[in-house]
This record gives structure tokens, sequence and C-alpha cells, in this order.
């Protein structure tokens, strides 16, 4: 007896050794895949490994970034938010609107656009909450909405001429290297991540995505925290929208068409799971950094953005099999 | 008995998992005709054998036979094939679908291409025939059907498959007493007809009405093994655990003080009516009653989970409105949910999580939950109920007995007043059931309510000062506990 149990244990140690070294990879394999991506890269395109060129690559993924922040939290209660891109739109318009034909001050407008968003994200919850629609449709509905909204408010025409100081988020770089905009966009991961973390309700929405029922159940009000979530959400696609107003001096009212997709994207390269319950921000980050290193850098290799694509969706299905075939298939 | 008389047979099985030994040379046989209880402790191998011989998982040695030939099955499919035929306790029904839709999935009769649904009825009809359930709609959907007719459904499907050995785990856990005695004389009825069993039970005094034979596994290996089924329930827990067990149900204390819970008039329409009673501090009130006489659905809206239609609630004088779980949680009513692995546990989260959702709001300091101080809620509480297993791993990985515990505890640190039990021991183990009577007792022994909702009847009158008894939505009766034998509770049970 005592022979096969020995026995027994011999695999059982390699086995855990295993475990410990796919457990160390787990959190950190989409980072691995950033890594080599851009050695790789610094390799064919020496322009790449600069210091102004990388910046370049983050300010260029600061509005996917503060999208994919709402969008990660979202994923995380196994919600979707299909609106983001269109909200964007209309959070730029609206904040245009209110500056340049309302002639109201700038902050005043940056508010507007901002409280939109936040509105087209509660109505969201509340379609999921109490109305009671698959988040898939709820979203998709508001979509359509604030686009068309987006539109209707400009006439489909794009709204330019902004004040210096609001294209200065854009435009400054600190010490003459770092765009302000980044700053910004890292200091709201930090602060989303330690809001998952250590707020009650962040932590909820891990409860929530894990088993909803199970979440209600044990005293968790789970429609304030999807309203929260959704209308979260939706704020943060208005402040992707003026990142993106300020960095082209124009508000488009077709600006972040599709951009939703890209949110998914990011977060799921990121690692989280669309079954709800797992997510972080920081893998979030590190999936939109390598859709923003992977365009930055076919750019300088003179790849069109035709090719462009198809490589992204090429990416998108392996990082995401990475993360699901190391897991032991079910029987 | 040799090998070759056998349906089925198998010898020197072993099986071993990173870090266990889950079998350890098991040999068992089972005769055409021959109900074989199998039983153990939560990880004692049952459920690994089980998956052998449905090709689930291949052995590392030992041999197979059925009807006297060599039997080693590559996968599931090989082994219903073969007619083997499994029904889980938790039924493996896709609710969505039509019953005859779930008995010949995967092998629709077809007509042209398209599926022949005057063949699919029949063919339902003729196998629900079998299980008793003649007028059953095979068009009804599976979601619509009680647990009971699901399971008969599911041994159903078995038999479409011809079936000659039937593995039956868990099969009375969700059954009323009187579905269960139905259940039982469906197997006797299939063992005339030569079919053969493995009875798969954690209800022990079911053991002699079933088995022919019981088989006792305990850490992988075959520890005791009877050619009879009236083997005394001490003898065969002696076995399971290897040491001697009081198996009886703790005497409630004698702790029943001032009123605590008062409700009156309750009424959930299309689950029940008009429902009063009281609950004191130090008292265990057992609520019997058959399935689908509205239990479940009382505790569900007693702590908010489902509105109530009328009715009031009282607790410690004052009238409370319990709009959520969140709302009765605040006021003091919390219940233990009758499905752990759909209400009680998010499985995929860590088990650290999960012990300390109620308590979020409750361990945040300025506004921040450390998880430093979620680790130390945890590790107190694993404590308190015995809990083997890590914070960290997830609770879908526990025992049934461990993750049943977890959901216990997780309401331990606020201090409810009224604490709802629904099966608290449905598909745990003997060792676990007993560190959960003794919650129960410390509980009612703090001058808190208790209601125990189980329907192991025994243990309702074990347990409970008093029982009140559910029949079809209405509580036809109450009982103290001198009064409560299992034949008065019945009675009321099926009155109405």
């Amino acid at each position: 007896m005592t022979d096969t149990r020995t026995d027994a244990a011999a695999p059982s140690a390699m086995d855990r050794a295993r475990g410990i070294l796919s457990g160390a990879l787990s959190g950190s394999g989409p980072l691995l895949g950033l890594l080599v991506l851009c050695t790789v890269l610094a390799v064919m395109a020496p322009r790449f490994l600069t210091v102004g060129n990388l910046f370049n690559v983050f300010q260029q993924i600061t509005v996917l970034a503060v999208l994919s922040l709402g969008g990660t939290a979202v994923i995380i209660t196994k919600g979707i938010d299909l609106s983001v891109g269109s909200v964007l739109g209309l959070g730029g318009a609206v904040a245009g609107w209110t500056f340049a034909s309302a002639g109201l001050p700038m902050g005043v407008a940056i508010l507007a656009g901002i409280a939109v968003g936040a509105l087209a994200g509660l109505i969201n919850g509340l379609l999921i909450t109490y109305g009671r629609l698959p988040p898939f449709v709820a979203t998709l509905a508001m979509l359509s909405v604030a686009r068309g909204l987006a539109l209707v408010i400009t006439d489909g025409q794009p709204i330019t001429g902004y004040p210096a100081w609001f294209r200065w988020v854009a435009t400054f770089r600190v010490l003459g290297v770092v765009p302000v905009s980044v700053l910004i966009v890292a200091a709201m991961f930090v602060v989303g991540s330690m809001y998952l973390r250590y707020r009650p309700t962040g932590r909820a929405l891990y409860a929530i995505g894990g088993n909803e029922e199970v979440a209600r159940l044990s005293g968790i009000d789970v429609r304030r925290a999807k309203l929260k979530v959704y209308t979260a959400a939706g704020a943060l696609a208005a402040v992707g929208g003026l990142f993106l107003t300020a960095r082209l001096n124009s508000a488009q009212p077709t600006a972040g068409t599709t951009l939703e997709l890209d949110v998914i994207a990011a977060v799921v390269i990121g690692g989280a799971s669309l079954n709800g319950g797992s997510g972080r921000l920081s893998g979030t980050l590190v999936g939109a950094l390598i859709i923003g290193v992977i365009r930055n850098g076919l750019n300088l290799l003179g790849v069109s953005s035709f090719w462009q694509q198809i490589v992204i969706g090429g990416v998108i299905a392996i990082a995401v099999m990475t993360d699901t075939l190391r897991k032991p298939a079910e029987g | 008995m040799t090998t070759s008389s056998a349906l089925f047979a198998c010898h020197g099985l072993r099986k071993a998992f990173p870090g266990v030994q889950a079998l350890d040379d098991v040999d068992l046989e089972v005769l055409a005709g021959q109900t074989v209880a199998l039983l153990g402790e939560n990880g004692a191998g049952k459920s690994t054998l089980v998956k052998i011989l449905s090709g689930v998982h291949q052995p590392d040695e030992g041999e197979m036979f059925l009807d006297g030939e060599p039997y080693r099955p590559r996968n599931a499919a090989v082994a219903l094939d073969a007619g083997i035929g499994m029904v889980h306790q938790e039924t493996n029904l896709l609710a969505e679908l039509s019953v005859m839709e779930n008995i010949a999935i995967g092998r629709m009769p077809l007509k042209r291409g398209l599926i022949d649904y005057r063949a699919l009825g029949e063919h339902a009809r003729t196998n629900l025939a079998l299980v008793g359930l003649h007028d059953l709609d095979p068009a009804t959907l599976v979601s619509g059907l009680s647990v009971g007719a699901r399971q008969k459904v599911e041994i159903a499907k078995a038999l479409s498959l011809d079936a000659r050995l039937l593995v039956l785990d868990e099969p009375t856990a969700a059954l009323s007493r009187e579905d269960a005695q139905v259940l039982f004389g469906l197997i006797d009825d299939l063992r005339g007809q030569g079919v053969g069993f493995i009875y798969i039970s954690h209800r022990l005094y079911e053991v002699p009405r079933v088995a022919d034979a019981v088989v006792v596994l305990r850490d992988g290996a075959r520890v005791a093994g009877w050619s009879r089924g009236d083997v005394p329930t001490d003898e065969i827990i002696r076995a399971m655990v290897g040491r001697e067990v009081d198996q009886q149900f703790p005497t409630p204390p004698d702790t029943v003080g001032e009123e605590l819970l008062r409700v009156e008039g309750l009424t959930r329409r299309g689950a029940f009516e008009d429902i009063s009673f009281t609950l004191h501090r130090g008292e265990i009130l057992g609520i019997a009653g058959l399935v689908g006489a509205g239990r479940t659905e009382l505790a569900r809206a007693l702590v908010g989970a489902d509105p109530l239609h009328a009715g009031t609630i009282h607790l410690d004088g004052r009238v409370v409105r319990v709009a959520s779980p969140k709302a009765a949680a605040d006021v003091g009513i919390t219940m233990v949910p009758e499905d752990r692995k759909e209400h009680g546990l998010a499985l995929d989260q860590p088990v650290r999580d999960n012990a300390t959702y109620p308590m979020l709001d409750h361990v945040a300091e300025r506004g921040l939950v450390r998880p430093s101080a979620l680790n130390r809620l945890t590790s107190h509480l694993a404590a308190r109920v015995e809990l083997r297993g890590s914070p960290t791993q997830t609770a879908g990985t526990l025992s049934g007995g461990n993750q049943q515990k977890v959901v216990i505890a997780k309401w331990l640190p606020r201090e409810p007043e009224v604490v709802i039990f629904d099966e608290p021991t449905r598909g745990v183990d003997v060792g676990a059931k007993q560190a959960i009577y003794r919650i129960i007792t410390e509980l009612v022994e703090q001058g808190r309510g208790v209601i125990v909702i189980s329907s192991e009847l025994p243990e309702v009158l074990g347990l409970a000062h008093r029982v009140a008894v559910l029949s079809r939505g209405r509580l036809t009766g109450q009982l103290p506990r001198a009064e409560a034998t299992e034949q008065a509770v019945m009675q009321l049970a099926v009155e109405g």
C-alpha cells in the first residue's frame, strides 16, 4: 500500500511544478506576448524602439484604453457594452455643440459631454436591470440611438475650433516626451484597479459575474452595482470622446465607430473572460497596448491598414486560445 | 460467485490522480437483477469508480467484465452503447428542450433528413411508460417538470438505450419521501426484468429498502462488503468513517425563549397561501412537506429572494419589510439555499471571496476592503465550521460537505436573528452532517431562531422543537416535538 502511494506522489510533484509555472504565466501571459511583439518589431523596424515612438503608441491607445477601463468592469459582471463607440461620438458632439453652438464655456461643455455619456450608460443599465433586456440587446439599441443623436446634434458635420488649453491635453508633453493624456489615463487605471480590488462595490462585480443569483442571495445589491457599471462605462466613453476631440481639434459625429469591438478585443486579450467573474485592468491595459503596438509597428513597416485588421484578428484568437488551451479540457 | 455469472464485475481497479490514490485495488460485482449500494463519504472514490465504468476515466490497473466479456470503455459513448446508464443527482437534461428530445438526443429519428416528430413522440411514450409516466405529454418542456419527474425522464432516457446496468447517484436527494417510494418501486420492477443497479446514496436508511448487497469505500479502498441489504446503519457508518460516530441527531437544546418571528397571512400566488406561524428565540422549527408543497418558495420569500403578494412579517414585535435578500439580511433574516451550486456558491470564484460576500460592506475600513481582512475573516470562519480546504482554491473544487460549510459560514459574522436552512445536508457526508448539526445547535444556544426545511423526514423530526407541515402551498398543521411522528407528519403532508 505504502509503495503505491509513493508512486502516486511522484507525478504529483512534477504536476505541482507545472502548476506553479503555469500559474506564474497565467497572470503575465499577455505581458509576455507584448514583450515578444516589441522585441520582434524592434528588430524589424529600428525606429520602433525609440522613446518618442513608444509614447506615440501610448498616445494612440489613450482613447481605446479609457473605453476599455469601463469595458473591463462591464465584462467582469458578465455583461457587454456595444454602445461605447457611439456614446464616444455622442459625448464629443454634445461637448462640441455646447461650446460652439450654445456658446457656453469649455469647462461646462466638458461636463455636459460627460453627463450625457453617463446618462446613456444609465439608460443602458436601467434597460438591463429593470427592463430585463440582455446587455447585448440593450446596448445594441443604444449603439444606434447614440450614434443617431450625435448625427442629429451636429447635423452630420464636424464641430471644430476649441480653446488652446483644451487641446493642450493632447498636445502638451511633460518634459517634452510624456503626453499629458497618457498621464491622465495611467492615473485612471491606477484608481480603477484600486477600486476593483479594494472597494466593496468593486469586489462585488466579480461576485455578480461569477454567479448573479448567488451574489443577490448574499445580500449584494446587484441592480445598483450594474447601474453603476454601465453608467461609468458611458461616462468613460464620453471622456474618450473628449480626448479624441482634443487631439483632432474637432468633434466628429462618426467618431468611435466600431471602437466597441476594439474594446472587447483589448479586454479579452488582457485575460478577462466573457463568461464573467474574471479580469484585471493591468491585463486590459496590456491588451490595448498589444493592439496599439501592432498598428504602430505595421505602420512603420509600411503594411497596409487592410492587412493590419487581418493581423489583429489573428492576435485576438491566438491570445485567447493560449489562455483557454492551458486549462485542462472538460471531461 | 464467479465472474462469468455477474452482469458487471471489476477486479483490482486502481486509479491515481495527482496527489491522491482515488481508487486502490477495488473489486465490485453486480448480478443481473441485483442492486448494489455503493457507499462512502465524499471523496471515498465512488465517483471515480463510476466514472471509470462509464468510460470518463481510464483505470491505471485492474480489469472489468460485462457479461463475462472484458470491458474497457474508451469513452462515455462506448459505455452507453454497452448498456451502462447513468442517472445523476443533478439531472443532465436540457431544460429548454422537450422531454422527447431529451430522451432521444443525439439519435433523433429522421425522415427524409428531417426530424420525425411523430416517431420521436412514440419513442418517448414507450420509454416513459417504463418508468410510470404514462400521462406525461412527450412535448412538455423539461423546465416545467418537477425534480422527481426529471429523474424519471432521465431513467427513461437510460432505458431507451437498452441500459442493463444503471448507476443511480443520489437519486432521492431531491425527491420527496413519496416520490422516493415510487422510485424504489420502479427499481424493483426493473430488477425483475434483469436490470442491475449501482445505488449511491448518503441516505443510509434507504439501503435496507433498495439494496441486495452493500459495498463501502473509504479513501479509495473497499473496506467492507455484505451480500445482503439489511445491514445495520451503525455498522455501515463505522466502515465508512473508520471510527464510531454518533449518528443520532443532536437533541435540540432546552433553549426556547420569547417570540422572535411572527408571520401572518403570507401569500405568494402560485406557490403558497395564507401561511401564519411563529418562531421563538432558541427554537428550531422544522418545515416538512412533499416536494412542490411550497417549502422552498416560502423560504425564498422570507428572505426577499422572491416577492410576497400578501402578508406581514414581524421580527421582535416590529413589522419588517424584506424587499430583497439584502434588506432581509439587514434586518437579520438569512437563508442557506437549497441548491448550493446554483444559489449558494460562485463555483469559479475563490473560497475566500465566496465566504465573505455578505461581509464586503462590513469589513471595509474607510470604504476600502483589505484582502488581508478577508483572509483573516475566512480563516476564522473556516475554523468555526471545520472547513477543510484552502481559502484561495475555487469553491467548485471543494467536496460537497465543505461547499455547504462555506454557504453556511458566510452568514455567521452577520449574526442573523433568523437562519433558514433549506436542505442543509443534501449530498453531504456523515462528518459534514455532524458539523452542520453542531452549527445549528450553536445558533439556537445563542438565542437565534432556526428554520430547517428538509426532505429527509428523520432529519426534521430529529432536529426540530416543533414541526410545521405544508401541503400544496398551505400550512396544514404544526406538531410539537413529542407528537411529531413520521406517521402524523405524513398525514398532514398529504392533506389539502
